[in-house]
């Protein structure tokens, strides 16, 4: 890839100004990750039809918007960490349900202090249940489609023996970090905590040994074997920080909807998959980055209010979010076709 | 990628030495199955005496039909190294918008079914076989997208109740002969007809071909997209035969009807010895994969335990289940 966009810029050599350098650069960027551009311009142009159809636009809807799109995004990043590693996860949905419930059934009767510690406790849990999955995927080899999809119907059970039917319940300085507003009314929390959230724990991940290891043997898991990387062990560390996002959208979902509901979660995993897929990150592994399915969950959460603001069914917006992920992924495909054309 | 020449060595081996009982499960691992269910069926029976009878099995064949044939499509797909994630969703809409259609007459409102798995299978089988769609990708956006338009669909039609016409009832539900399950009527030929396809025609051979390399199979001239979208259309029209059956069965379209489907579909083929990654399996290992799978469900239902404790231990046995399978034939 990189030798064939080489050989094209030295057929096209040109007096180096800084200017013509930097459309080079962005060129190049470009092609390495088109979600990069794309994305920021699929949102702002949804952002803009939703004021469009909705003048009246105000900081509530954006507060709802964020809320709305709150576990969306974990579950998107759980999924992205996965699928960049050559994996896929189809538990992620149930484990948010498991987390979910865990939340809402401890914290009912707790303090603020105390529901922080707990959100923790359900953080490891969240990463245990994540290692656990990996491990099965690992030891089993069953393929992982087959495994995950298998552990995600065993977790949604485990989720409904934790909590038989949708209750519970958290402090209310709990919910508002993730209801409430910082500062002004137009930084809502959820906002502020998924930058956080992905700040803390994608950041220093990408640019940790793990992190390279991931997209190493996502792009190439035999060049990254024998390139020393312990394909297992990295295998197993993405299964960890899937699982632990997936507990920070379970806590997410508990903030938002200030409940917990076994059966909320399962929506979770396929629409999360279709963020990552929108979001420009290749199933096939090894290629895309957090921003576009982050992202990608905030369009995916716009189009069925704007649908509810048109006036049409509201249950449109799956219609679209599959045509979406279809179509996004057959571009992908084109593009790929026409790369290696080249 | 040695995969194919493996068996042959080991059958080779088993034959030169005797062959141990591992070495016969590894090659015929369809003995391994049918011993499995037979175990199955005595473990219930030594636990609850008197549970197995003549009833007890036409009920085991009357559950299975509909998740055999499920998996049929699903072993179609899953053989060229595909998968297929809206059968579920195509199963339920079949069944839903045959009900909704029962006032134009049975036979109508079963075309109208089919129809929805003969759309969608045509879509799936486009995007996978000609734009080169990853298989989970597409059959993911088309299960979502059957999914949405049902549910718009049942808003609009609030005010005609789905009926299910008494032919459906029937055909998922009743018996003959005293006690021959009508779904088999429809699972048998079913059954026969695909077999014989795998086993004994040149599309069989076709698809085990592309399923374990499209690119050695499109370079000798094989049109791969052809097989590929046959392939899926069978699967959305045998999962939308299923719906029909199933809801006969439970005589309510609902709209997460088939749902529950789509895992045990999976699972019936993967421990039925057919590999996800295409090229190896067949349709025998899957029947015995979804009739272990029924006779699993009723065990746990005699167990008497709730819904989740169920859900939990049938996910778990199918891992243990997949995990030994992976493990033995690997």
């Amino acid at each position: 890839m990189t030798t064939s966009s080489e050989g094209k810029s030295s057929v096209t050599a040109v007096p180096a100004s800084s200017n013509m350098r930097l459309a080079k650069r962005l060129r190049r960027w470009l092609r390495r990750d088109p979600s990069l551009f794309f994305m920021p311009a699929l949102l702002i142009v949804s952002l803009a039809i939703t004021v469009a159809v909705h003048p009246q636009f105000s900081d509530f809807d954006l507060q709802s918007l964020a809320m709305g799109a709150l576990p969306l995004a974990f579950a998107a990043a759980a999924q992205t960490l996965v699928v960049i590693s050559g994996g896929i996860d189809l538990s992620i949905g149930s484990v948010m349900a498991v987390t979910n419930v865990l939340a809402a059934s401890a914290m009912e009767k707790a303090s603020f202090e105390q529901s922080l510690l707990l959100a923790v406790a359900v953080l490891v849990a969240g990463a245990v249940i994540g290692a656990l999955n990996g491990l099965i995927v690992i030891i089993s080899r069953i393929p992982d489609v087959v495994a995950t999809l298998t552990t995600g119907f065993i977790w949604g059970g485990v989720a409904l023996v934790i909590l038989e039917k949708p209750g519970g319940g958290a402090p209310q300085e709990f919910l508002n970090l993730g209801t409430g507003t910082l500062f002004t009314p137009w930084l809502p929390n959820a906002l502020v905590l998924l930058v956080v959230a992905v700040c803390v724990i994608w950041i220093p991940l990408r640019r940790s040994k793990l992190g390279l290891q991931l997209y190493a043997i996502g792009s190439d898991r035999i060049a990254a074997f024998r390139s020393g990387v312990n394909i297992d062990r990295t295998r197993f560390g993405a299964y960890i920080f899937s699982g632990l996002f997936s507990a920070v959208g379970g806590l997410g979902l508990t903030m938002t909807t200030g409940i917990g509901a076994p059966l909320a979660g399962v929506y979770y995993t396929l629409s999360g998959l279709a963020a990552v897929v929108v979001g420009g990150v290749s199933l096939a592994g090894g290629r895309g980055g957090m921003l576009g399915p982050l992202m990608a969950a905030f369009v995916l959460t716009l189009i069925p209010t704007d649908l509810i603001f048109l006036n049409i069914d509201p249950n449109f917006g799956q219609v679209i979010q599959g045509t979406l992920i279809v179509v996004i992924v057959m571009i992908g495909g084109f593009m790929d076709m026409e790369r290696n054309r080249k | 990628m040695t995969e194919p020449a493996k068996p042959v060595f080991s059958r080779l081996g088993a034959a030169v030495t005797g062959g141990g009982l591992l070495s016969l499960l590894r090659t015929r691992t369809i003995v391994a199955l049918i011993i499995l269910l037979f175990a199955l069926v005595a473990g219930i029976e030594l636990t609850r005496p008197g549970t197995v009878n003549a009833l007890w099995a036409s009920n085991m064949l009357l559950f299975a039909a509909p998740l055999g044939i499920v998996a049929a499509g699903q072993t179609l797909v899953m053989l060229t190294g595909g998968i297929d994630l809206s059968v579920a969703s195509v199963a339920t809409a079949s069944a839903y918008l045959m009900a909704t259609h029962s006032g134009l007459g049975v036979a109508p409102a079963i075309f109208y079914g089919l129809g929805v798995g003969f759309v969608v299978g045509i879509i799936n089988g486009i995007g996978v076989a000609l734009l080169r769609v990853q298989p989970l990708v597409m059959t993911l956006g088309t299960g979502l997208m059957t999914e949405g338009l049902l549910v718009v669909y049942s808003q609009k039609k609030m005010a005609e109740a789905p009926r299910v016409p008494q032919f459906i009832e029937d055909l998922g539900a009743g018996k003959f002969l005293g006690g021959i399950p009508n779904d088999l009527i429809v699972w048998v030929p079913i059954a026969i007809i695909l077999i014989f396809v795998l086993r004994r025609t040149g599309y069989g051979r076709l698809i085990y071909a592309v399923g374990d390399n499209s690119k050695a199979c499109s370079l000798a001239g094989i049109r791969v997209w052809r097989i590929l979208l046959v392939n899926y259309v069978t699967c959305g029209l045998l999962a939308a035969a299923a719906g029909l059956i199933i809801v006969g069965g439970t005589d309510s379209a609902e709209l997460r009807l088939a749902e529950v489907y789509l895992l045990p579909s999976v699972a019936a083929v993967i421990i039925g010895g057919t590999s996800i990654f295409g090229g190896r399996g067949g349709y025998s290992g899957t029947i015995i994969g979804a009739l272990i799978l029924t006779v699993l469900n009723s065990i746990l239902t005699l167990l008497d335990v709730p819904e989740s404790v169920r859900q939990i231990l049938y996910g778990a046995i199918i891992l243990v289940l997949a995990a030994a399978y992976t493990r033995l034939t690997d």
